[in-house]
């Protein structure tokens, strides 16, 4: 379709014509950006390209395998300090084409906006984890991970987040994933009915409770004691023998 | 082990009622030392039904006594992939999932996710339907905070303050409903405008409704703001600081809770926010109280916004004058060849975006909502994500709870302002 002046559309540059992507930018607008020339000259080999988008938003296309140094930068300069992580997400094209990760930067004493995208191609969708720089990216790398599959290195606790963790059928925002999932309905239904939630909520399993989870009992002296977990010799049984309610680990039974 | 037990022991004869049956004495324990308890560690689930935490949100909870030691949050019981299902649909057939999100205040939903496309097509809206827009974005603000404000005061335990809220609530619903048919789901935005212009004598309405609402704000405030209770509950409680708040990526209220004056609305106006007089209120300690309090203001200010927006809202056309982009008159439809083409072309196809993307971000009522879009020309988003501010919130829990009491993970839940239909998504 054509973008013809008048009506409702105003001029935007970078969106003109159908060339099926954004148009890079003639030289002169990359100096609109403060931060993105520094960043050229700071990382003149992670640089790949720069692109204007919707009239006034910069998107900088770095090296996946320097991105963590880049953002660090951008993150710790003075000059630009980009000290607060709106988003990070992924967009996926389709087509076997490259995944996109996405962070959205801004920077509270500049009050600037900048996006940074690293393309991923599809046999290897890893790239650095940004938690050490950013504590609130935990949930939102976790949820990327979970819709794309994408892996971040060094992230503390990389689960799905919004899918239940025994999800088997894949990664569901990947354009190969069809809407209504891999499974049959069928499948999807006995698998949801299959499920025993001790499987995997087991709380020694979570991490919280592994400092103190029983795991077991044995019999010492004629007494059941409580094993605790790393000090299992033998496969331990995971509930207590009969008739030792009253010693039983639960404080809540033991009310007056 | 040895179980000491509790001995009762009535302290004096109940003495004998009017109707000559004992009257019940108060039970007077003999010894009040503590039973030898063994110093473990507890787990506890909270949730995922349970009416303190707003929503299907489970928390596990490892206790040592009363304290909480370690908080994991899980999430993803309302998970609807939204984000899925707007790939599959057109640019304005997405609308009607914005709302289902948000559904505390689902017009600011509704207006960030046009904007963020109209931003992506470089397409301008009418005055008028900008003032509409802010209208409904204030209005939405002042619906969501005063749920919040009623969920809250429950949970700290007062229930006085819940029944005058949701009587002001309701009063926003019946404006939901007069503008776009629908209590909540109200889809009222669409690309390039608005589903219609407003019904006559609806700005009335939305002025009497603030003309009213500061009286009741006073009225929670006095039940609640100098509360002994209150104040008990939640000062020095679920405190975070300005650099904790920043790098948890925490936004709206709760990251102005902690003196960071970050508001969209200033720091990156739209809609001619900057020529709007209001206030951002900043709290100092960053505690429930100060969220409460940041809150409460934001009610007040928002009230301004919505009396100076009513008095500039100017007449005209409420829709863009395009073709390609909003459905053309029913007159004009039946009677020109030209508008029944656009129309067909419209609700077969769809509007079409040009190749592009936008991350366009507004001032919810839980933080910065962040829309971003991304077409490749077609008529159909190619990723369409959702920035969701209590997302983002939520994850910050357990830093505000661990080393706090049990009974205050309530109040730090409350005091977020979640919305788990957004969280889940």
């Amino acid at each position: 379709m054509s973008t013809e002046a008048g009506s409702g559309y105003r001029d935007v540059p970078g969106s003109a014509e159908t060339t099926g992507a954004v148009v890079s930018l003639p030289e002169g607008l990359e100096r609109a950006h403060p931060t993105v020339p520094a960043l050229k000259d700071q990382f003149a080999d992670a640089f790949l390209r720069h692109e204007v988008v919707a009239g006034d938003e910069h998107v900088v296309f770095v090296d996946p395998t320097r991105l963590f140094q880049v953002l660090e930068w951008l993150k710790n300069d003075p000059e630009h300090a980009y000290n607060y992580l709106s988003d990070v997400t992924a967009v996926d094209y389709g087509g076997g084409r490259p995944l996109q990760v996405v962070y959205q930067l801004y920077s509270i004493p500049h009050r600037r906006v900048l996006r940074v995208k690293a393309e991923l191609p599809l046999s290897a969708l890893e790239v650095d984890s940004v938690v050490p720089l950013w504590s609130g990216a935990n949930w939102l790398e976790r949820e990327v991970y979970d819709m794309f599959g994408i892996h971040f290195r060094n992230h503390p606790d990389l689960r799905r987040i919004l899918m239940p963790e025994v999800y088997a059928e894949g990664h569901p925002l990947r354009k190969d994933f069809p809407l209504r999932g891999r499974f049959s309905r069928a499948e999807q239904t006995r698998r949801a009915l299959a499920q025993a939630p001790e499987d995997y909520y087991v709380p020694s399993d979570f991490g919280p409770g592994r400092d103190f989870q029983v795991v077991g009992w044995q019999e010492v002296g004629g007494e059941p004691v409580p094993v605790k977990e790393g000090e299992a010799s033998g496969p331990p049984s995971r509930r207590p023998p009969k008739g030792s309610t009253e010693e039983g680990t639960s404080p809540s039974t033991t009310a007056p | 082990m040895s179980n000491k037990t509790i001995e009762l022991e009535v302290s004096r004869t109940p003495e004998l009622g009017m109707d000559f049956r004992p009257a019940h004495g108060p039970l007077q324990p003999v010894d009040l030392a503590e039973p030898e308890l063994r110093s473990e560690r507890m787990l506890i689930n909270v949730g995922p039904q349970h009416p303190a935490t707003h929503g299907v949100l489970r928390l596990v909870l490892e206790l040592d006594g009363e304290t909480v030691v370690r908080c994991l949050p899980h999430i993803g019981y309302l998970h609807s992939s939204f984000e899925k299902l707007g790939e599959y649909r057109t640019w304005n057939q997405v609308i009607p999932l914005t709302d289902r999100m948000d559904y505390l205040a689902p017009l600011i939903y509704n207006c960030a996710y046009a904007m963020a496309v109209e931003k992506m097509m470089g397409v301008e809206v009418t005055e008028r339907c900008k003032v509409t827009r802010v209208i409904m974005m204030e209005l939405d603000r002042i619906f969501s905070h005063l749920l919040w404000l009623g969920t809250w005061a429950i949970d700290v335990g007062a229930f006085t303050p819940f029944l005058y809220a949701f009587q002001q609530r309701e009063k926003v619903y019946k404006l939901h409903e007069a503008y776009t048919g629908a209590r909540i789901t109200t889809s009222a935005t669409r690309i390039g405008g608005m589903m219609a212009d407003m019904p006559e004598g609806w700005d009335v309405g939305v002025r009497e409704f603030i003309n009213e609402l500061p009286r009741t704000m006073d009225e929670i405030e006095s039940l609640l703001s100098h509360n002994a209770i209150h104040i008990g509950r939640t000062q020095g409680v679920g405190v975070i600081s300005a650099e904790e708040a920043i790098d948890m990526g925490l936004s709206g209220p709760n990251l102005r809770a902690t003196g960071v004056p970050y508001d969209l609305r200033k720091d990156r106006p739209y809609y001619d926010y900057e020529t709007y007089e209001f206030e951002v209120p900043i709290g100092e300690y960053g505690d429930c109280y100060d969220r409460y309090m940041v809150r409460l203001e934001e009610i007040r200010q928002s009230c301004r916004i919505l009396h100076q927006a009513l008095d500039r809202l100017p007449d005209g056309p409420m829709n863009v004058d395009d073709p390609r982009i909003i459905l053309p008159s029913k007159t004009d439809l039946m009677n020109d060849m030209e508008s029944m083409i656009h129309h067909f072309k419209l609700v077969m196809e769809g509007v079409k975006a040009p190749p592009g993307e936008s991350h366009f971000s507004v001032e919810g009522s839980k933080g910065e909502l962040g829309m971003y879009v991304v077409s490749d020309g077609g008529s159909k988003p190619v990723r369409w994500r959702i920035r969701p501010p209590s997302f983002v919130n939520l994850s910050a829990i357990p830093k505000l709870v661990e080393g706090g009491l049990l009974a205050d993970v309530i109040m730090v839940n409350a005091s977020l302002d979640i919305v788990l239909g957004e969280i889940d998504r």
